[in-house]
């Protein structure tokens, strides 16, 4: 099918769909007419039920507990995925293998000092951000999603600021990758607590707490850790994954 | 409706259309990361700051980054003499 | 007025998928699926805005002030995380693709299969 054709077909079609969509959305109520009873039922019972303060961690944690568990396998099953099909593109030789071939100082450009001086400041806070992120996902705005990938983002600029040696010490795959399954792990085992404890599979079995404290709301900080290491190894083995073939393949030049 | 969230959805709408306008993939994860932050703060603007949060990290600075080093990788796989 | 977010999210469906349709790159056109994507955003979030009210966060609000739904905001949520790692696992499909068939060019990898 030449170009030309295809746009007009796309066109035809997208006039259709485009007609029948606006005319779906058209039966909603009209912007900030907010009428659904679910989220004003939570945001009278968030606050005496499970002691959060963040009605969107309370939902995501607790009262949608098992769809996030399905959304954190969804990522989990996504990682394994890529890092099989970016390992099987790299081929047979082994990490040594290559090393011995290529030595690590003839592989890469040293960035300049600006840009390490400033990546590597920002390192420490980075961690600081991701962890505070994390850790009071059930108090304020965040959680074990958002404060993952910061912790992720730290790891990473250390391998754009740092050189490939220092970034593969601070990255021992072994490790992020049981970071990666046991945070998958722990949401499960977390929840298992609930049937222990004698009622359904995460049901919010431990002490509630004073609300807005950091040891408030039962199991959903827990949860928001389990989630937060998994996020955190998921984004760094998947980069790293990228990275190394980078650094693999693009032998022999400079 | 406020006046900021018209002029964020006017804005968001304009970057979308620019993502896929920009043909050039290396340009478009610039424009890409753009998007992401727009998207993130009209999420803001709709009182969702938990969402405008995951939005930022994944949109300027997860997706951007997958981006490039997959164009890096696929330069290299492009060179035919390796 | 009081469609424009609607329309927005039409809009951002529509052109990520004439993106989609007219991509020569598959890197790109992975993009433009996320565009599709960012739609149902801002169809969800929109659908869940009450006019006046606060962010579902308690943290410095009174208990019984009104809030903005936080069930959409967490499918929202859901649907981010999503297509990051969708995205991910997609662009190691692209460099499949690339050492499969020696191109990303969604067409000649059509033109190939015959």
């Amino acid at each position: 099918m030449t170009m030309r054709s295809r746009r007009v077909l796309f066109l035809v079609a997208a006039a259709i769909f485009g007609f029948l969509f606006v005319w779906g959305l058209s039966g909603l109520p009209s912007f900030g007419d907010y009428r659904g009873p679910y989220g004003i039922v939570l945001g009278q019972i968030v606050m005496s039920e499970r002691h959060t303060t963040e009605a969107v961690g309370a939902t995501t944690f607790d009262y949608r507990g098992f769809d996030t568990m399905g959304e954190e396998y969804i990522l989990f099953a996504a990682v394994m995925g890529l890092v099989i099909l970016l390992r099987e593109l790299r081929g047979e030789r082994t990490e040594e293998e290559e090393e011995e071939e290529y030595p690590v100082h003839r592989r890469r450009r040293e960035a300049s000092d600006a840009l390490r001086v400033l990546g590597l400041a920002l390192v420490g806070p980075l961690v600081v951000l991701g962890i505070y992120i994390v850790v009071h996902g059930h108090i304020t705005p965040g959680g074990g999603f958002q404060g993952g990938v910061i912790l992720a983002a730290a790891l990473i600029l250390v391998s754009l600021a740092g050189r490939y040696p220092a970034m593969r010490r601070v990255r021992p795959i072994p490790l992020v990758e049981l970071a990666d399954a046991g945070g998958a792990a722990g949401f499960v085992l977390v929840g298992l607590g609930g049937l222990i404890a004698g009622s359904e599979f995460l049901y919010n079995f431990l002490p509630l707490g004073e609300p807005g404290t950091l040891l408030s709301s039962g199991m959903i900080p827990l949860l928001n850790i389990s989630v937060g290491l998994e996020v955190a190894g998921a984004f760094v083995l998947l980069i790293s994954e990228f990275l190394d073939q980078q650094f693999i393949s693009g032998l022999g030049e400079e | 409706m406020t006046v900021l969230q018209g002029v964020l959805l006017v804005l968001v709408a304009l970057g979308g259309t620019a993502v896929v306008l920009v043909r050039d993939p290396l340009r478009q994860s610039i424009v890409a990361g753009v998007f992401g932050l727009l998207l993130g703060l009209l999420f803001f603007a709709f009182q969702a700051p938990d969402v405008a949060l995951s939005q930022i990290v994944v949109g300027s600075l997860a997706l951007p980054s997958m981006i490039v080093l997959t164009l890096a990788k696929l330069a290299r796989l492009q060179r035919p003499d390796e | 007025m009081s469609f424009l977010p609607y329309a927005v999210a039409a809009w951002l469906f529509l052109v990520g998928l004439y993106g989609i349709v007219t991509s020569r790159h598959l890197v790109h056109l992975i993009v433009c699926l996320t565009v599709v994507q960012s739609s149902s955003y801002v169809l969800l979030l929109a659908i869940g805005y009450l006019a006046g009210a606060q962010a579902p966060v308690f943290a410095d609000i009174p208990p019984d002030t009104p809030i903005v739904d936080p069930v959409v905001q967490a499918l929202t949520l859901t649907d981010v995380v999503v297509e990051a790692t969708v995205s991910a696992l997609l662009f190691g499909l692209a460099l499949q693709a690339q050492k499969r068939f020696g191109t990303v060019n969604p067409d000649e990898i059509a033109a190939m299969k015959g």
